[in-house]
């Protein structure tokens, strides 16, 4: 049950990201061009999200399991620390510098461009690369 | 300036809408956050329990795409990055996310849902990147 509905949720966070426009990465990259022809889209997008999942979250917090029977996992971390910073700005380099960020551009793996596919390949050796340092300690 | 042709409220909006309803699916049902980075990177460092609830996640965001064009036409999609470009954005984008713990659906959205400090600065710190690159490449690179 609990890989059902995992792909239940993967399937309507991509029909989401579509329908939104967000796989579109030049759609991202008007978000991000403020000082110039600025596209507001992406914030309705978070705005809707927001608007759901922030009632989800809050039921979640109260029960003890999941409607599976499942543990609920939230996140405990709470320090703002140079790794939080240091890496979300580097995530947010490369969002800007070609419009994609992990959903979307699994979510365009399959659209016949290569774009994606080498973003993807490229994502995946970073995501290794900071494997290896993590392991070196 | 908005670019009001550009602009597409309602389409977002529902989009975001689904978007939460995933997000709501994944933490109800599966007790956990839909952070895409997150359950990608865990396969990086596997765990045999896990596998099979992460590939699924994934493997419903690649192929949604193919359900979805069975109902409506895909929207258009424009590419401006070069190849260069499109593995220096990868390389970042993988190093970053994992070194931050989140990208913008992990910390952009759950976190900011959960009202979570941690994920505002998250979210905050890659938006301004992200802008500063665009200006950078845009209007002084002209690019």
């Amino acid at each position: 049950m609990p890989v059902i509905t995992s792909l239940i949720a993967g399937l309507l966070f991509g029909f989401g990201l579509i329908l939104s426009g967000m796989t579109n990465p030049a759609k991202v990259l008007g978000f991000l061009d403020i000082s110039g022809r600025w596209d507001p889209s992406l914030m309705l997008v978070m705005l809707g999200a927001l608007a759901v999942s922030f009632f989800a979250f809050r039921y979640a917090k109260k029960r003890e399991k999941s409607l599976l029977n499942q543990a609920i996992n939230l996140p405990v971390t709470k320090q703002i620390d140079r790794r939080l910073i240091i890496g979300s700005l580097l995530f947010g380099a490369g969002w800007g510098l070609a419009g994609y960020c992990p959903g979307p551009a699994l979510t365009s793996l399959l659209s016949g461009n290569l774009a994606p596919v080498i973003f993807v390949l490229a994502m995946l050796a970073g995501m290794a690369v900071h494997e290896v340092m993590e392991r070196r300690g | 300036m908005i670019d009001w042709l550009a602009f597409t409220p309602w389409t977002s909006l529902a989009g975001g809408v689904l978007i939460g309803l995933a997000v709501a699916v994944f933490i109800l049902f599966n007790g956990r956050i839909s952070g895409i980075s997150g359950i990608l990177g865990g396969l990086l460092r596997p765990v045999q329990a896990d596998l099979g609830w992460r590939l699924a996640f994934l493997g419903g965001l690649i192929v949604s795409p193919l359900l979805y064009a069975l109902v409506s036409d895909l929207p258009e999609v424009e590419i401006e990055a070069g190849y260069w470009q499109l593995i220096l954005a990868g390389l970042l984008v993988g190093i970053g996310t994992r070194y931050g713990s989140g990208c913008t659906s992990g910390h952009g959205i759950c976190g900011i849902a959960r009202l979570s400090p941690r994920s505002i600065v998250a979210t905050v710190a890659f938006m301004l990147a992200g802008m500063l690159v665009v200006f950078f490449m845009r209007h002084i690179l002209g690019a």
